[in-house]
């Protein structure tokens, strides 16, 4: 027997497996497909579910992806596996013109609870084709929830929230935070809710929002700044859309100081939608002007020791607050 | 597998109701792609369903719904841009898509409805229903990856869908002999090892008779079938399109109306097999279920700018949806 508070020790990958595994077992309507997910990421559930409910599918993205909104539209919840989220470009028109819009076009006729998971490859060597961060191109769509968790609870919990919801729900895992271990609910109800940001650390001087895999940086840089004397606010945004507009201007309207840290490229990133926003709705309780510390506008390079310097750190953030002063 | 008495004159109903719908529309709301000349085609397939099977169509969207026997008020009504309308007037002339007749998906993007077919039919598999999906899509489609792709996955898993094919010989003003490698549509199904049919898609029989077939493998767990019904636009690729040349020759449209029209084909099987006033009937009906469609969409109220945001979602994302602008 389980307690409602008992936890176990998972990464941020074993926590998203064991998400699948207590869905599937929760509904008999929920399905996994994917390229290869026979031999990665969910060959323990091939012990316990038969093929059916399981698809290693052909290297055709555009099509299994449509393939889930169709199996959405009439019955199941397909979580779809994406792999590498450079791969939701082949798959776009239907993310895009399918799963987003079809319930709008059909005036509320239909539904799509559809879940398409998807891993940002980046500081890995892989180069540009592998390595992109595309969850803005995907916020200006009207339709997708968009989640980024950068904890093994929230991979598991919001996971779990997106197969539970109605509408496609587009989720982008971060491979920098696949070995991060931490005690994760073992209470297969416990779910994470969309569109909340949560705050992470709490602090009066400056609102850092961390988007996605920023958090452990950001969580660090608190730390560097509070021995320099700057208590530094820290919000994990976790959903990318709908944005928790709320909770940040909240945090904002203490601090008047932001930083957002987001590691996808700089123009029309989650960052500057973040930084419109409050100057459009929050300007009156900046002292500041808003900071992004984003990756800069070019694209990956094979060569590590350049990639590394792409990317949010740290001392970057730091860096980026006291020039805030 | 052959229409019955009752069903060979609710095939020439569905006919008619396509053919007089899209002559309303060009005299009272000149928009969109009409099917006139495909009827035969359209209908020969949707008479070989049930009810509960799926269907997804195309940007030429009109005939699909009527095919499967929806009702034409709020068709109609959804052209005309109305609330009243299947898709309250959000969706329109490329997208009448009405879920009750199991239709999932009218796409405008061409090629778009393979997939979504294909996961209609993984899903009544998985649910062990023994429903089918049928996917209408042009000629044109077949050069999107998605026709390949989705195919090959129905073919792997033995899916229960019937990838329909009208070909009316046009891609806009594409011609199929300089678009396709392989011009013969249903030789296509070779390469992903399931059978393909070709038929006359002017003969409503007989396009019914190889779409059951498919249609009774798919349900025994035998997998897809390709067909290419061979049928031809007898108007422009859309209403009011200007077409700068002449791609096809007026010999070859009005030999098409005056010897290939399928719903005059039909009409004088029907009326071989002494069935005359039963037709004319049928023709007074739907002329009098048109009329009324159309008065009725024009006195209907337009969408409301709060409508925008209440369709967007089924698990609405609570107060942030749309800060501000809904109001």
């Amino acid at each position: 027997m389980t307690l409602a508070n008992d936890t176990v020790r998972l990464s941020y990958l074993q926590a998203i497996v064991e998400a699948q595994r207590e869905e599937m077992r929760r509904d008999e309507n929920v399905i996994l497909m994917g390229e290869d997910i026979a031999v990665y990421g969910a060959q323990s559930l091939f012990e316990e579910f038969d093929g059916t409910r399981l698809r290693n599918t052909p290297i055709s993205e555009n099509s299994f992806v449509g393939v889930g909104v169709g199996a959405a539209l009439t019955g199941l919840r397909p979580i779809v596996d994406l792999t590498i989220a450079s791969f939701c470009y082949l798959a776009s028109d239907q993310l895009i013109n399918q799963a987003a819009k079809l319930r709008f076009m059909t005036g509320g006729q239909l539904s799509v609870p559809l879940v398409v998971r998807t891993s940002t490859f980046y500081n890995n060597r892989t180069a540009a084709q592998h390595a992109d961060r595309p969850y803005p191109l995907f916020m200006n769509t009207p339709g997708l929830k968009i989640l980024a968790p950068a904890t093994a609870s929230d991979a598991k919990g919001m996971l779990k929230a997106a197969v539970r919801d109605d509408d496609p729900v587009v989720i982008f895992e971060d491979i920098n935070l696949w070995n991060k271990k931490e005690d994760v609910p073992v209470d297969p109800d416990v779910l994470a809710p969309i569109g909340k940001a949560l705050v992470r650390r709490e602090g009066s001087d400056v609102t850092i929002v961390s988007v996605a895999g920023c958090l452990p940086h950001a969580l660090k840089a608190a730390e560097v700044l509070a021995e320099r004397g700057i208590s530094a606010e820290v919000i994990d945004l976790r959903t990318i859309a709908p944005l928790d507009s709320e909770t940040i201007l909240n945090s904002v309207a203490r601090t008047g100081r932001l930083i957002v840290a987001d590691n996808s490229h700089k123009v029309g990133s989650v960052a500057s939608e973040i930084a419109a926003m409050v100057c459009e709705e929050g300007f009156d309780t900046l002292r500041r002007p808003v900071r992004r510390v984003t990756a800069p506008q070019v694209h990956v390079p094979y060569n590590g020791t350049l990639e590394k310097q792409l990317f949010v750190t740290r001392d970057k953030i730091v860096s980026a607050v006291e020039t805030l002063d | 597998m052959s229409l019955d008495s009752d069903r060979q004159l609710e095939a020439f109903r569905r006919m008619v109701r396509i053919r007089l719908f899209e002559e309303a529309l060009i005299a009272h709301n000149p928009v969109g792609h009409l099917s006139i000349g495909h009827e035969a085609a359209i209908v020969g397939a949707c008479m070989a369903l049930r009810d509960d099977d799926y269907v997804t169509g195309t940007h030429r969207s009109h005939g699909h719904p009527i095919g499967k026997g929806a009702e034409i008020g709020p068709l109609m009504a959804e052209i005309f841009g109305r609330r009243t309308g299947i898709c309250k007037g959000l969706g329109g002339s490329m997208h009448l898509t009405d879920a009750r007749m199991g239709l999932i998906c009218e796409s405008a993007i061409v090629g778009g409805g393979f997939p979504l077919a294909t996961g209609a039919g993984l899903s009544a598999q998985v649910r062990g229903t023994d429903q089918v999906s049928l996917c209408f899509f042009g000629d044109g489609a077949t050069n999107q990856g998605t026709f390949g792709e989705s195919i090959n996955m129905a073919a792997i898993w033995k899916l229960p869908v019937i990838y329909f094919c009208e070909n009316n010989g046009y891609a806009v003003t594409t011609p199929v002999a300089t678009s396709h490698g392989q011009p013969d549509i249903a030789r296509r199904a070779d390469g992903f090892g399931i059978p393909g049919v070709a038929v006359d898609g002017q003969d409503v029989e007989a396009v019914h008779a190889v779409v059951a077939q498919a249609v009774a493998r798919a349900r025994q767990g035998e997998g897809p079938t390709l067909i290419e019904a061979r049928t031809y636009r007898f108007d422009e690729h859309s209403n009011r399109l200007a077409i700068p040349i002449e791609y096809r020759s007026q010999d070859e449209i009005e030999y098409h109306r005056r010897e290939r029209d399928p719903v005059a084909l039909y009409r004088a099987v029907l009326c071989e097999r002494g069935r005359q006033q039963e037709c004319e009937a049928v023709e007074n009906e739907v002329r009098e279920t048109i009329d009324a469609a159309v008065a009725s969409a024009r006195e209907s109220p337009e969408p409301e700018w709060a409508d925008l945001w209440d369709n967007m979602y089924a698990s609405p994302p609570g107060p942030e949806h749309a800060r501000g602008d809904r109001k």
